[in-house]
């Protein structure tokens, strides 16, 4: 085979060529991997979260990007498994992200975030299991209330509110129900509301009729559901189907677009409280449905306004700090205070602690006629 | 007491559904020696069926179940037959059931693929009533799902005791070569089996959907269960895939309110281990013998 120089050369060349138009074309760009449950028991949640991410940088983009460079996101599916999502975070790792997105489940990213904390890498996650944020990793950041902060408030809810003196639990056995569950009793023995069954489900369970006799049988006088969406909302089914009478209370999931949607009528009367939602009556976050609605052709739940936020936090913090600095962000994010007037895309005035948890105004709310009705506003915990 | 009258009865409904796709899974067999490890994929997707019939079509929910039962018998029935059951079955059994685990995953991810990977609500037939017997609050939707899923299996019973085809089927599922000496159609006799598992797990689908919600992993627990019901009832016999799948469906809600939630879904396999053992041919199946 004869060797030709003229092509040895001509190939050496291209390959000059393309791998610099490659690099020129990754600084322009900013890599923002979401790695999110798309399939299994988180669809749901997922699903709404990738959708307002997707918002989110589109709409960033449209402007220019973060500090003139177009945001790149990639979408990969965790498939609610925390294995899987660890392997997804490690390949999101391997392309030298700036930030990672998601996941949501709580099992999830306590395997994986350890991977970003030692990168150094800043993971903005949806999960809300308590001790997410107690394991000393300066890198995480919630986009929602840990179940410390939002338990308290479900608690004086059921004891002020509602009045029950006994409170029937049911919660889903994984890393987020076992976490709910934990800090819910605490509350209750604080406030000297007795928990008369305490039910543990499984995640992805289809039947509840069991359960349901349980709750029936306890006779509380009202029952704490904290379980994910589908499940959340066969038990509602179950629940309207065995004539269950005392109110069905949740914390944000139970009162949740789409578990409303799944349980139809059987819905109606629950009651608890929302951290956030697609319905509460502030003028960003109705716009920001509209917009959803007219893109995507569905309505949002909370997992989506996390999403979305989550990207215009990271909008708003590197251009505060001027440049693409991992460590940076992550520093400047604590302690931080962001309010709409300052990123629109905020929705509501945020902060986040030393810690990555956050802090903002919450709902109380019940499921009317099939839509979720914002009957109280609760104050910032903090300052 | 009425905690027990209503998980005896929630019990039943389930087991009902159990026992419609169990059957479904022992007819094949008698038939055409067809183990269908898809069989909870076939129940998942005539929802589906119906769904998209309603979403992309257009049509009423009645229409849609029409539209769904036909696309059922279609899919699950005729094209099962010719396209997978036939070109495989000449191979051995072992082809076939491989190609029937290869079916249900094509199944559920093209579902999750083409339609959705979220849980979609289904309408159901009846309404969300209670009534209440001996003080127990027993819903009417349980006593709709055991009254038709009895009405089916008996119309099958009758159909196959009292009606030329169904005795024609009979033989042919005893003794192929002997039904086809004796003129029967046995290709045929083949097909209307398929085309009865298509309709059952179609009915299946239906009722279970409103309670389960439509998901495209609906078919892995259903599939499992109904196999296991099959297996513990006896394989032989249609009144054994009755009797486990009734068996099962009770059991399993008694486990998961007096024993422990975490392991109700150990309660069906080891039924299936203490049958294989004390009771290879199940509670009501009959011993077969092979010379060798």
């Amino acid at each position: 085979m004869k060797f030709h120089i003229g092509t040895a050369a001509v190939s050496v060349l291209a390959s000059a060529v393309w791998l610099g138009a490659a690099s020129a074309q990754a600084q322009q760009t900013v890599n923002m991997p979401d790695v999110v449950e798309l399939s299994g028991p988180g669809a749901v949640s997922g699903t709404n979260w990738r959708d307002g991410v997707t918002l989110a940088v589109d709409e960033l983009n449209a402007k220019g990007g973060i500090l003139g460079r177009k945001i790149v996101t990639t979408h990969s599916d965790t498939q609610s498994n925390p294995g899987i999502s660890r392997a997804q975070v490690q390949k999101a790792l391997d392309g030298d992200p700036y930030v990672i997105l998601g996941p949501i489940f709580s099992g999830s990213v306590k395997v994986n975030m350890v991977l970003a904390q030692q990168a150094e890498v800043p993971q903005f996650t949806g999960a809300e299991a308590a001790d997410i944020t107690q394991a000393g990793n300066p890198y995480i950041f919630r986009t929602s209330f840990g179940q410390q902060a939002s338990m308290p408030k479900i608690a004086n809810y059921i004891r002020d509110g509602v009045k029950a003196k006994s409170v029937a639990l049911v919660w889903v056995n994984n890393d987020f129900g076992k976490g709910g569950r934990d800090n819910f009793a605490r509350e209750m023995a604080a406030r000297g509301i007795k928990v008369t069954v305490d039910i543990s489900t499984e995640s992805g369970q289809v039947d509840f009729a069991a359960d349901v006799v349980k709750v029936k049988s306890a006779n509380a006088d009202a029952v704490f559901v904290y379980t994910n969406e589908e499940e959340s909302a066969r038990f509602l089914r179950e629940a309207r189907k065995q004539g269950i009478r005392v109110p069905l209370i949740g914390e944000t999931t139970l009162l949740n677009q789409k578990v409303i949607e799944l349980a139809g009528d059987a819905a109606n009367g629950v009651r608890g409280h929302v951290g956030l939602s697609a319905d509460v009556p502030v003028a960003a976050i109705q716009a920001f449905k509209d917009k959803f609605i007219k893109r995507f052709n569905y309505s949002p739940d909370h997992n989506a306004i996390k999403g979305y936020t989550a990207v215009h936090a990271i909008r708003y913090v590197t251009e505060k700090i001027g440049k693409f600095d991992r460590k940076l962000l992550a520093k400047t994010l604590h302690g931080l205070t962001i309010t709409p007037q300052m990123e629109p895309g905020i929705l509501i005035e945020t902060t986040w602690d030393d810690k990555g948890d956050i802090d903002r105004i919450s709902f109380l709310a019940e499921v009317v006629d099939g839509k979720q009705r914002i009957t109280q506003t609760l104050p910032k915990l903090g300052k | 007491m009425t905690d027990l009258v209503q998980l005896l009865v929630a019990g039943l409904a389930t087991g009902a559904i159990y026992a419609l796709v169990a059957v479904g899974f022992t007819l094949l067999w008698q038939t055409s020696q067809t183990i269908n490890f898809a069989q909870g994929e076939f129940v998942m997707v005539p929802a589906f069926f119906v769904l998209a019939a309603m979403k992309f079509g257009g049509a009423s929910f009645p229409v849609a179940l029409l539209l769904g039962l036909i696309a059922s018998l279609l899919v699950l029935g005729v094209l099962f037959k010719k396209l997978l059951v036939d070109p495989m079955i000449r191979h051995g059994v072992l082809p076939l059931v491989i190609s029937t685990i290869a079916l249900a995953l094509f199944l559920k991810e093209g579902v999750k693929e083409f339609y959705a990977a979220d849980a979609q609500p289904f309408p159901a037939l009846w309404a969300t009533t209670n009534i209440t017997v001996v003080g127990a609050v027993i819903a009417l939707q349980n006593l709709v799902i055991i009254g038709v899923a009895i009405a089916a299996i008996a119309a099958l019973q009758w159909f196959l005791a009292a009606t030329r085809t169904g005795r024609s089927m009979q033989a042919t599922a005893q003794n192929p070569l002997l039904a086809r000496i004796l003129g029967i159609r046995v290709e045929r006799m083949i097909l209307y089996t398929f085309l009865i598992n298509a309709g059952l797990v179609a009915l299946a689908s239906v009722l279970i959907s409103p309670i389960y919600l439509a998901k495209f992993s609906n078919g892995e627990t259903l599939g499992l269960v109904a196999f296991i019901a099959a297996i513990v009832g006896g394989f032989n016999q249609v009144r054994g895939a009755i009797a486990g799948g009734l068996l099962l469906g009770v059991l399993d809600n008694l486990v998961a309110a007096y024993v422990s939630t975490q392991y109700r879904g150990a309660i069906p396999l080891f039924l299936l281990i203490a049958v294989i053992l004390f009771r290879p041919q199940g509670l009501l199946g009959r011993a077969e013998e092979r010379s060798v």
